[in-house]
């Protein structure tokens, strides 16, 4: 599975927008397949957001977040080349992780 | 109960925020009674949401018609001091716990994510300051059940 995450942080004034894209199927373990078997619950849990290392957001998620989850939030405090980090875990055990720096 | 603010060192410090967390660790920390039950009330008794005043300064920003309840954006902005957490339910949906943003060190009262309505109803805010919950909701009128 690819765990990719699309990361954006860019400084205006003194807020960063933090843009995410995770690819993700968040799956609810209630919709069928084609066969008419019911799909697995496959869906993210916990996000957190670092900023150098120090946490900025943590979240627990159910199923009702939407297929390749999507996200903006806005920091304060951040620089130029600081340094911030989004890690996922999910319900089967699997995670993924980017990092990307302030511009 | 567990302290849920800081799971991110229960998962081993700000160095391993690992690939291999176990899932029983996980598992303590997501708060499964209330993502997993189909009951709005049971989702607040979980959470501890005694009671939630209706305030305008929580602004729920969401399009008044979904076509497709898979995707439904909403954007929320909380003017009220001290936010320390947002989170998104939906009664109708088969679990109304959608999410809980728990935002510190700078992390702004705003945000802007995509979730799942199973059909027309309101997509309901709480904003979590100073220990007491505060709430506003927005009506979406779905078409087509986006939570199969």
């Amino acid at each position: 599975m690819a765990n990719d995450i699309k990361l954006r942080a860019q400084l205006n004034d003194d807020i960063t927008e933090i843009k995410v894209l995770m690819s993700h199927p968040m799956e609810t373990g209630r919709r069928k397949n084609g066969a008419g078997e019911i799909v697995p619950a496959h869906f993210i849990q916990l996000v957190t957001m670092l900023l150098n290392d120090k946490t900025v957001l943590e979240a627990e998620w159910g199923t009702g977040i939407a297929k390749d989850p999507y996200l903006t939030f806005h920091l304060k405090g951040a620089k130029i080349g600081d340094k911030i980090v989004i890690v996922w875990h999910d319900n089967q055990g699997n995670t993924g992780n980017s990092q990307i720096f302030v511009v | 109960m567990m302290q849920r603010r800081n799971f991110l060192k229960i998962l081993g410090g700000a160095i391993a925020w690992s690939l291999l967390a176990p899932l029983e660790t996980l598992a303590a920390i997501w708060n499964k009674a209330a993502f997993e039950t189909s009951s709005l009330d049971i989702v607040k008794k979980e959470l501890g949401i005694l009671s939630a005043k209706v305030s305008p300064q929580i602004k729920v920003i969401a399009p008044d018609r979904a076509e497709n309840g898979a995707v439904v954006q909403v954007e929320i902005t909380s003017h009220i001091a001290n936010t320390e957490a947002i989170l998104i339910m939906v009664a109708k949906n088969p679990t109304p716990l959608i999410a809980n943003f728990i935002l510190s060190n700078g992390m702004q009262p705003y945000l802007i994510t995509r979730i799942k309505m199973a059909e027309t109803d309101d997509i309901q805010v709480f904003i979590k300051a100073d220990g007491q919950y505060f709430t506003a909701s927005k009506r979406v009128e779905v078409f087509e059940n986006g939570c199969g």
